[in-house]
């Protein structure tokens, strides 16, 4: 299991992921508005539904959705808005805005005073924050239930209303340029996957980062803030998520209450990003830095996202993930590099399947001391193609759906999850359908179904295969 | 005022707290005089176990540190008949969650199990508790591990100013050094030493217990006992009382990178102090979790000069210190210490206002019941307040011992605990003035 290591190195992200640091190079970096108060929050669990669980959804007239998952077992509800814009979304030269907005958004509206939001929602016990990824911008507050009448008028007040000034601007830019700075500046980890991903990313604009490029947040303004709220921030493209100690009648009179009268922008056409067009060329880079400590290798493959009535092929790479690299002792790398011939300190393969559009499939091997990045690839190789060559274990297969099961019954535990996972499907255009069928797709997932995928990863003209090294040695002082 | 302003305060005074009866909390007599205490949940199929042996990483014996975490990290890598990947196999078959961690002044277990594998659940935790094999082949892998995670702890500039400032601070004392240990102590540990810290920390006289989920009290107290009649009870180590001494002034660490992390602080207050509460509620006004802080609003609100900013009470049990940290731009980081000096100083001085106490008062007793939601979220509470010696019914005393904070307390405490001539930052970075 190697507790330690997984254990050790996940504090240096809690913030980031639960499961493991690793995870946190390659799986969608959530930018948010303040660290502190997420926590634990952010984890990807490869199950977010459940087809017992009670969720409710229906539509205003002017295209606003509401989700409610009810669960009371304590007095308390999560009030989320979702909209269906991120960095993916943003003009070219622009990168940053979506976040940026995101901050901003804490600021002065019609009716409240800068900071005011926040205030507000202190005052009463409450938490409050927000993050922003490529496909969407999303804010909560988790309070006691008797607020979220209150929650709803201020979150509706803010998506029509803010009331920004030039200094709300100047003061923002410089917190988000120091957000830059400590995430992703000072750290050369996050720095590479910024690389990678630009590197793997021809044409959509998931290459470019949440955050922004630095010359270009630099140059965000008002004017370019505004250009970009009054043309997303609108009902017909947010999706309101209630979970917790409520029933789906009174949030829909509440959404009506406070969303109804809100106009759509009727301009708002459904997003459309551009493609990838076909990958003929595997790509190779290599990331120094004086600050690395501990080498690695890392690839990701283009991989198909989940797509509404068509997640087959999602839930076979999901578990070939498992598979592959799911837990350091039993899977089949973990297995073969860590425990068997020592060449690996850590190994691992990872999905994503919630993505708006096509999304990645990744392996990693962090070799022992004494072994090159050059033979670590190799041997990482190797490993795939026994794997191809000798087939599943079905024995490991059944464990794997056995926790998969599990993850089901775990996962009713967190209600702030289970509504997060509800807006990232959502935002990836999904339906509750889609997610609730979810687990029984795994389920079904079959040995021959595996390896059919697993062959795919012999050819890397779709990859990207990062090595992360410290400088050659004089260059190092 | 706003009209929001004034219908959120009259909305404030309709609720408090009466949210808590929902959680009630049984108490399981278990061996020796020890309890349990199991909050019963059954509309989910499963039940999370918290246990805590206090210790922790200040149990090492002298030139072995970073010996009881490494113990722990082998926990799961093997047991009675065993090896580490029958353990591994084992816990995926019954899809239980264990979870390991080591603190300065605990050792803490967090288990899962479905109904459904109860006994055979319990039956690999206690396994891996009573029997671990600490075997030659995880030996050496997880030590590789936990090396490569010391060297790039090397080089991370917030693990360096952690490291930097607690040994400048304590010096010899446990607490002077980080838990996980060193290169070369790591390298010299042997597996007896892995037995000794083993030993050490596995002490039934220092066991703590929560259980919250789809298990009744009866079944609670035998499956407790099952884990923990095989767990030796003896007396408990003597840990000696931190002291410590704050060097005047800055230390500066040299570090490439653009922005500067910094680590400050000075002693704090005893979490058993007539004045904790008082403390407590004047440092959330300083430097509380979110928005609304002083620290906060001067540095990043107004000025911009940080991402995010936070001072709290780190009381130990073995010192009490006020802790904070913060990073800014190598360019700005003197500036942004300079504001934390003059709001310490301010604070100290003057003082909060009647609003600002109000505020924190009611953030702080509502935010309170929030917490109780999730079965792993109140298992470990109900685990913290055992470690902590308090009663059973603190949880509906709590929010009143904020409540009767005054501004008199606040002025006393103020001037009792901040001082700001004490107040030593270690930065590391190029900070230039």
């Amino acid at each position: 299991m190697s507790a330690s290591y997984s254990q050790s190195v996940r504090e240096q992200s809690k913030h980031y992921v639960k499961n493991t640091f690793w995870l946190m190079l390659v799986s969608p970096m959530y930018s948010l508005r303040t660290l502190g108060l997420v926590l634990v929050l952010f984890f990807n669990s490869p199950l977010e539904g459940n087809a017992s669980e009670k969720v409710t959804t229906f539509k205003l007239d002017n295209g606003l959705q509401v989700v409610v998952i009810e669960d009371h077992r304590a007095p308390v509800v999560v009030n989320m808005i979702w909209y269906k814009v991120g960095a993916a979304d943003e003009k070219m030269g622009k990168s940053g805005v979506a976040h940026f907005l995101e901050h901003l958004l804490f600021k002065a509206t019609n009716k409240l005073q800068s900071g005011e939001f926040s205030q507000i929602v202190g005052k009463l016990g409450g938490s409050d924050n927000a993050f922003t990824s490529w496909d969407y911008t999303a804010y909560y507050q988790r309070v006691s239930r008797d607020y979220l009448d209150l929650m709803m008028e201020l979150e509706a007040d803010r998506m029509k209303n803010i009331n920004l000034t030039k200094l709300d601007i100047e003061v923002e830019r410089k917190v988000v340029l120091e957000e830059r700075s400590q995430r992703t500046d000072s750290n050369p980890g996050s720095l590479f996957a910024e690389q990678r991903r630009a590197a793997m990313y021809l044409n959509h604009p998931y290459g470019i980062p949440i955050i922004g490029w630095r010359h270009e947040i630099e140059q965000l303004n008002l004017e370019d803030t505004l250009a970009f709220y009054s043309e997303y921030y609108s009902p017909s493209s947010a999706i309101v998520i209630v979970a917790g100690d409520v029933t789906p009648t009174e949030v829909k009179e509440l959404a009506i209450k406070h969303y109804g009268a809100l106009k759509p922008n009727v301009d708002f056409k459904e997003r459309r990003r551009n493609i990838e067009p076909p990958h003929l060329a595997e790509r190779r880079i290599v990331f120094e830095d004086k600050r690395v400590s501990q080498p690695y290798v890392i690839r990701t493959y283009l991989a198909e996202e989940r797509n509404s009535g068509d997640q087959k092929k999602a839930a076979i790479y999901t578990v070939l993930a498992e598979l592959l690299g799911g837990n350091e002792t039993t899977s089949v790398l973990g297995k073969a590099l860590q425990i068997d011939t020592k060449k690996a300190l850590y190994t691992s393969a990872f999905y994503t399947g919630l993505s708006h559009d096509i999304s990645n499939f990744g392996l990693v091997i962090v070799p022992t001391e004494g072994t090159t990045l050059e033979q670590a690839e190799v041997d990482l190789d190797t490993v795939i193609k026994n794997f191809i060559n000798d087939g599943v274990d079905e024995k490991q297969l059944q464990r794997i759906k056995a926790q998969i099961r599990a993850s089901e019954i775990y996962a009713m535990d967190d209600v702030f999850g289970r509504a997060r996972s509800y807006g990232v499907a959502l935002t990836s255009q999904l339906s509750i359908e889609d997610v609730k069928e979810w687990p029984k797709l795994l389920s079904e997932v079959s040995s021959e179904q595996v390896l059919e995928i697993a062959r795919t990863l012999e050819d890397k003209k779709n990859a990207v295969t990062g090595w992360y090294t410290k400088l050659p040695k004089n260059e190092d002082r | 005022m706003t009209v929001l302003k004034a219908l959120m305060i009259s909305l404030i005074l309709l609720t408090f707290c009466s949210k808590l009866s929902a959680t009630v909390i049984t108490e399981v007599k278990v061996l020796d005089g020890n309890k349990a205490w199991l909050v019963e949940e059954h509309s989910i199929p499963f039940v999370t176990l918290e246990i805590r042996f206090k210790g922790g990483a200040t149990l090492d014996r002298v030139g072995k540190r970073g010996s009881v975490y490494f113990m722990s990290a082998l926990l799961n890598e093997g047991a009675d008949d065993l090896d580490a990947s029958a353990f591994a196999k084992e816990m995926e078959r019954l899809a239980v969650e264990l979870d390991f961690n080591v603190y300065q002044d605990s050792l803490s277990i967090s288990f899962k199990f479905l109904t459904e594998n109860k006994s055979a659940s319990i039956n690999l935790l206690k396994k891996a508790l009573t029997k671990p094999r600490f075997e030659e082949e995880p030996f050496e892998r997880v030590r590789d591990q936990i090396l490569s995670i010391l060297k790039s702890n090397a080089k991370d500039p917030r693990k360096i100013a952690s490291k930097v400032f607690f040994e400048n601070v304590f010096g010899s004392h446990p607490y002077g050094s980080m838990k996980d240990g060193n290169l070369e102590s790591i390298l010299s540990l042997s597996r007896e030493d892995i037995l000794n810290a083993y030993e050490d920390t596995f002490n039934r006289n220092q066991i703590f217990i929560s259980a919250v989920g789809d298990i009744k009290p009866n079944e609670l107290r035998d499956l407790v006992n099952e884990v923990i009649e095989k767990i030796p009870a003896h007396s408990n180590k003597v840990i000696d009382q931190a002291t410590y001494k704050f060097p005047e002034g800055n230390t500066v660490i040299d570090f490439d990178t653009p922005q500067s992390v910094t680590i400050f602080g000075h002693d704090g207050i005893k979490r058993t102090d007539k004045d904790f509460f008082s403390a407590y509620v004047l440092t959330h006004i300083l430097g509380g979790s979110g928005f609304g802080s002083r620290l906060m609003t001067e540095l990043r609100e107004k000025n911009g000069l940080t991402y995010g900013v936070s001072a709290y009470l780190a009381s130990w049990e073995k010192a009490d210190l006020i802790l904070g940290q913060f990073a800014s731009s190598n360019n700005t980081v003197m500036e942004a210490i300079g504001i934390v000096r003059k709001e310490w100083a301010a604070l100290a001085d003057r003082g909060v206002t009647a609003d600002e106490l109000q505020d924190a008062k009611t953030f702080l007793t509502g935010a309170y019941p929030l917490r109780f939601d999730g079965n792993s979220r109140i298992a470990r509470i109900l685990v913290g307040m055992q470690t902590q010696g308090l009663p059973m019914d603190y949880i509906h005393t709590r929010n009143a011992k904020v409540n009767a904070v005054t501004m008199e307390d606040i002025r006393r405490v103020s001037a009792r605990i901040l001082k700001e001539e004490n107040l030593y930052f270690v930065i590391v970075g190029r900070p230039t003035s």
